[in-house]
């Protein structure tokens, strides 16, 4: 696959060629979403699929409709045209929390914890929608993952460490055993040795059976442990391929890993 | 889990100086306290903490929906003034009430029944009053809701206005205010009491409820970021209305009191106290439910003081130079957040 960005269009979805599941139910569907800030059109035309059990990673410069994307899907935005499909069924125009309980959690950009609230209260509220028997199940599947949260439970959020901090992001939105993880930029601004065990869970949280929408400034990291991805730049898909397709792309090296 | 949880090491309040801060303000409103009761005795001192347990009642609500949607609903005072006139209708007009009541079971249901009724009321108005005056303007330029909330506490004035007519009207004392007990040389009325118990059980229930229960904390969210507790599954709109009801119950529960203590109210009472209450709650640090009962219970400090040693037309001076003072050694005010609110 050597698509130059400049050759693919709007309808650029090829079929993934790094052998994952073909057979695998696709449990997000975009398709063809124009959303818009005000009268900034933002996304214009994004078709993005998801198969069950996938990472999924989206790359592209800042402003090129990455986060737009992950907002469209978890409904804090609309799309004015266009639809998003979530297990078959249209939700493009459900309430963000209406969302939560069908399966999709969004942990999003700037980790946006509640720093008043403690630890145990920040993971509780991601279990909002859940029974007291599933939280506790929950809970302790959570602090397993993270133990250093387990350790901080009564600490206010705003107290932890910035790597703390996103480990208690991702907790939180696993704390409504989502279907669909949405992440974005979880390894913005920690530590090398911190974003290695960030990417390290993400795959353990895969691993477990959650499907995972992942965008990432870290490229190379992310098509590292994606089995697929997509390169957005100005609001439109200018390529889909596999991770691997990707990573050994040159237009895809030069622009997005930092290789001349 | 959760008591698994608990037992996990505790949050850095073990820092002294942080722990000082914290402590401070409620020093200095015990201090202020201790020099107001020796400024004008037990008696006074009394009236003081009974004035002051309504404006806090009262400033809860203003501090509430701030917290949570960065208004000032300049109507609550108004609906603290309608829960004194439906506590009236009910206890007056409906049941019939006009003096003490002397059998205590009776009493006791009656008061209770006041409370619950008028709570229920007024938390609904609010409710209304958001849904349809507040709601629609959620994303308008910040001014838009601001000068609604004006025009729904002139509309709320004059419908009592028309109803109950321009002069004060008396209210049923069922709690005697000649009933009186002897503490430290002075005679107070159970009357007395009786506001400051309610008042404070009401505040305590709802430390409480914010503080323990699973709609406390989606309030607390959605106040902290609302964009974030939407992700968490939380229906802002209904947890918007839910504070609206909590905040606007308890101005009613203070209109009762007021009623009760006062004997009479008037289309104009929600306008004064409203003021004071908001003055309250600024100086509390707006959007903190422990600050807005502090500041409740200093401007009815100041007040009764200024009142009390002869100073009664620089009462209100009194009241704003305080608000002053605190804001300019405490911008944020006395228990308000010193950084961004959403850190």
């Amino acid at each position: 696959m050597t698509a130059a960005p400049a050759e693919a269009g709007d309808q650029a979805i090829a079929a993934p060629a790094g052998g994952n599941d073909e057979a695998a139910e696709v449990i997000l569907r975009l398709d063809d979403v124009h959303t818009y800030y005000g009268s900034i059109h933002a996304l214009q035309g994004i078709t993005v699929d998801l198969r069950q059990g996938e990472i999924v990673t989206l790359i592209g410069a800042n402003g090129a409709g990455k986060t737009t994307t992950l907002k469209t899907i978890s409904g804090l935005l609309h799309p004015r045209q266009g639809t998003v499909h979530f297990r078959g069924a249209d939700v493009s125009r459900r309430a963000p929390h209406d969302l939560v309980k069908d399966g999709i959690s969004h942990a999003p950009e700037g980790r946006r914890i509640f720093s008043r609230l403690t630890v145990l209260e920040n993971l509780k509220m991601g279990g909002y929608t859940r029974r007291p028997a599933e939280i506790r199940e929950d809970l302790s599947r959570v602090f397993e993952l993270f133990p250093r949260l387990f350790e901080r439970a009564n600490q206010k959020g705003g107290t932890l460490s910035g790597g703390e901090q996103q480990m208690l992001a991702i907790g939180r939105a696993l704390m409504s055993r989502p279907a669909v993880l949405l992440l974005d930029e979880p390894s913005l601004g920690l530590a090398p040795i911190l974003v290695q065990q960030i990417f390290r869970i993400i795959q353990e949280i895969n691993a477990q059976g959650t499907t995972i929408l992942l965008v990432e400034q870290n490229a190379q990291q992310a098509l590292a442990i994606a089995q697929r991805g997509y390169v957005l730049q100005t609001g439109r898909v200018i390529l889909a391929d596999s991770a691997r397709g990707l990573a050994a792309n040159e237009d895809v090296r030069r622009a997005y890993l930092g290789e001349i | 889990m959760s008591s698994v949880a608990t037992s996990a090491p505790a949050a850095p309040s073990a820092n002294p100086i942080l722990a000082l801060r914290r402590a401070g303000p409620f020093f200095f409103v015990l201090a202020l306290a201790a020099l107001v009761y020796a400024l004008i005795g037990p008696q006074q001192f009394a009236n003081a903490l009974t004035i002051g347990a309504i404006y806090a009642l009262i400033a809860l609500g203003y501090t509430m929906v701030y917290g949570i949607i960065a208004l000032i609903n300049f109507a609550h005072g108004e609906i603290f003034m309608v829960g004194a006139f439906v506590s009236l209708f009910f206890l007056g007009e409906q049941l019939g009430q006009t003096g003490p009541v002397r059998d205590l079971p009776v009493l006791l249901v009656l008061v209770i029944a006041a409370f619950l009724v008028t709570m229920v009321v007024v938390g609904l108005l609010g409710v209304l009053i958001e849904r349809f005056a507040y709601r629609p303007l959620r994303n308008a330029p910040r001014l838009a809701p601001l000068i609604t909330a004006i025009g729904i506490s002139f509309i709320l004035q004059n419908v009592v206005q028309i109803i109950y007519g321009p002069s004060p009207v008396n209210t049923p004392q069922i709690i005697a205010p000649t009933e009186r007990f002897g503490l430290l040389g002075a005679s107070i009325g159970y009357v007395n009491l009786f506001v400051l118990a309610a008042a404070v059980v009401l505040m305590v229930l709802l430390q409480l409820f914010v503080n323990r229960t699973r709609l406390g904390r989606a309030m607390r969210s959605t106040a902290q970021d609302r964009e974030a507790a939407q992700l968490m599954g939380v229906d802002i709109n209904r947890t918007i209305a839910a504070t609206f009801f909590i905040g606007s119950a308890l101005a009613g529960a203070a209109g009762v009191v007021y009623g009760l203590y006062f004997g009479n109210i008037s289309f104009v009472i929600g306008f004064q106290a409203g003021l004071k209450a908001f003055t309250a709650a600024v100086l509390g640090g707006i959007g903190n439910i422990t600050g807005a009962a502090l500041g409740g219970f200093i401007i009815g400090f100041v007040e009764v003081t200024a009142a009390a040693t002869g100073y009664f037309v620089w009462a209100q001076a009194l009241v704003f130079t305080t608000l002053i003072l605190v804001l300019v050694f405490r911008p944020a005010g006395l228990l308000g957040q010193q950084l961004g609110e959403r850190a």
